[in-house]
Parts: C-alpha cells; sequence; structure tokens
C-alpha cells in the first residue's frame, strides 16, 4: 500500500515577491500536496513577502519593463504613480473572473494540507524582518544548510 | 457503465481546485468506492489523471460532454 513507501518530495526555493510570482510555488505546493507528496517551500529575498503578515495581502505587479502584461504597457506610461496599483487590480480581476484563488486562499490550503513553510533566517535578518512580522504558517527560519538538508532527498526541486 | 458512489462538482473551478477537492472528497470516501468528479477546467483534462495516477487512484473512466470532463475514480480497498 501507499503509506508503505516513502512518499514524493516537493522543495521550492521562492525567492520573488511579486503577485504573479507567488502564484506557481503556492499552486504546485498545493497540488503536490493532493498527490500525497510531501512539500516544502523556502521563502528567501523578496519572496518573504509572501509570507509577511504585513505585506501578504498587498503583493505587486508591476507593468515596467513587463512586456508580458494581458495588455502591454509602454514602459514610459508604466513608470508613472498609480500603474503598478492599476495593473495588480486588472490582474486580480481576472484571477477572480477565472475563479483561481487569492494568494491567502491558497496559503491557507496549502497549510491544511500539510505544505510546510520556512523563512530564510538571512533574509529576515536583511530586511530586518523580526519572526513576529511572518504569518503564523510558517514552521520554522532556517539557513541555506537548513533548507538544503530537507532538499537533499527531494524528487523535485525548483527555484522560482 | 461506471457507477458514483459520490460526486464532486468542480464546474468553473480553475488549476489547482479540481484536484485540491478531489482530494478533500477522496480522504472522505470509503475504501473502494467511486467518485466521479465533473470540472469544466481545459487543465483537468491531463490534471485529474495526473493527479489520480500519483495517488494510486485507478482512472475507471473520463469523457467530454457540453464542456463539461466527467471522470469515474476509484479509492483503492
Amino acid at each position: 500500500m501507499a503509506e508503505e513507501k516513502k512518499k514524493k518530495k516537493l522543495c521550492i526555493i521562492v525567492s520573488k515577491g511579486t503577485l504573479d510570482a507567488a502564484y506557481p510555488p503556492l499552486i504546485l505546493a498545493s497540488t503536490a500536496a493532493s498527490m500525497d507528496w510531501e512539500a516544502h517551500l523556502f521563502f528567501t529575498f523578496y519572496g518573504l513577502d509572501i509570507i509577511n503578515k504585513k505585506k501578504f495581502k498587498s503583493l505587486k505587479v508591476a507593468p515596467i519593463a513587463n512586456p508580458a502584461m494581458p495588455m502591454p504597457v509602454p514602459n514610459i506610461i508604466g513608470m508613472l504613480p498609480g500603474m503598478t496599483a492599476m495593473a495588480t487590480m486588472m490582474m486580480k480581476r481576472m484571477m477572480k473572473k477565472q475563479n483561481v484563488p487569492s494568494i491567502e486562499e491558497l496559503i491557507n490550503m496549502c497549510k491544511e494540507m500539510g505544505v510546510k513553510f520556512y523563512a530564510c533566517q538571512m533574509t529576515m535578518d536583511v530586511m530586518g524582518c523580526p519572526e513576529s512580522d511572518l504569518l503564523p504558517v510558517v514552521d520554522a527560519c532556517l539557513g541555506a544548510a537548513g533548507f538544503l538538508d530537507i532538499a537533499s532527498d527531494a524528487d523535485v526541486t525548483l527555484f522560482i | 457503465m461506471v457507477e458514483a458512489d459520490e460526486v464532486l462538482d468542480a464546474s468553473g473551478l480553475s488549476c489547482p481546485m479540481p484536484v485540491l477537492k478531489a482530494r478533500q472528497a477522496m480522504q472522505k470516501l470509503a475504501p473502494g468506492k467511486v467518485l466521479k468528479i465533473i470540472t469544466t477546467d481545459k487543465g483537468s483534462k491531463s490534471d485529474i489523471p495526473a493527479w489520480a495516477k500519483q495517488n494510486g487512484f485507478e482512472l475507471l473512466d473520463s469523457s467530454e460532454e457540453n464542456g463539461k470532463f466527467i471522470f469515474y475514480v476509484r479509492k483503492p480497498a
């Protein structure tokens, strides 16, 4: 039976804190958990914002230097005040229309299914982010060696 | 014709919701029973079979009617 064999394991380094970059790791981790895999997420550098209480609800997508926007915005316009907020609002609206869950909902679903969340200790120190600023979903604050130890026997490892 | 014991209607939901809902439904299902899953997400055409395979569930049947994808998945006894 499935219980006896070692579960497959997914480990992702989450290094970006934009709205668009927050989705893939959370979608992959929750999907892995739904397939009875172990899933581990290591949030480092700007990725730390995704598990920061004060920031995770206001992740943004910037139109500047982003030629892949659904409605491409010339950089000279993208740099105007309010353009990032507008692009973010548009993306959130498009996601909602397709019934894609919000980042908060995905984080909660991941947690319910046993996905592990780790914060990069060095990033916390550099960014001045105390542990009390992190969402309670975070299982541990780790260094590079700590994460590599967890990832050393992973079946799938990704850097996003 | 495959008979379903339970039905999960995941119509209108996008990736990754159909497989997350399917997991919840499967957890409630007794061993040996069959879950019918209905989706409209085009990605689920390949996602549900992959999800079933990874979980060790048997995909008994899959079909498509009126833009809906229908799967029958059995939980191992």
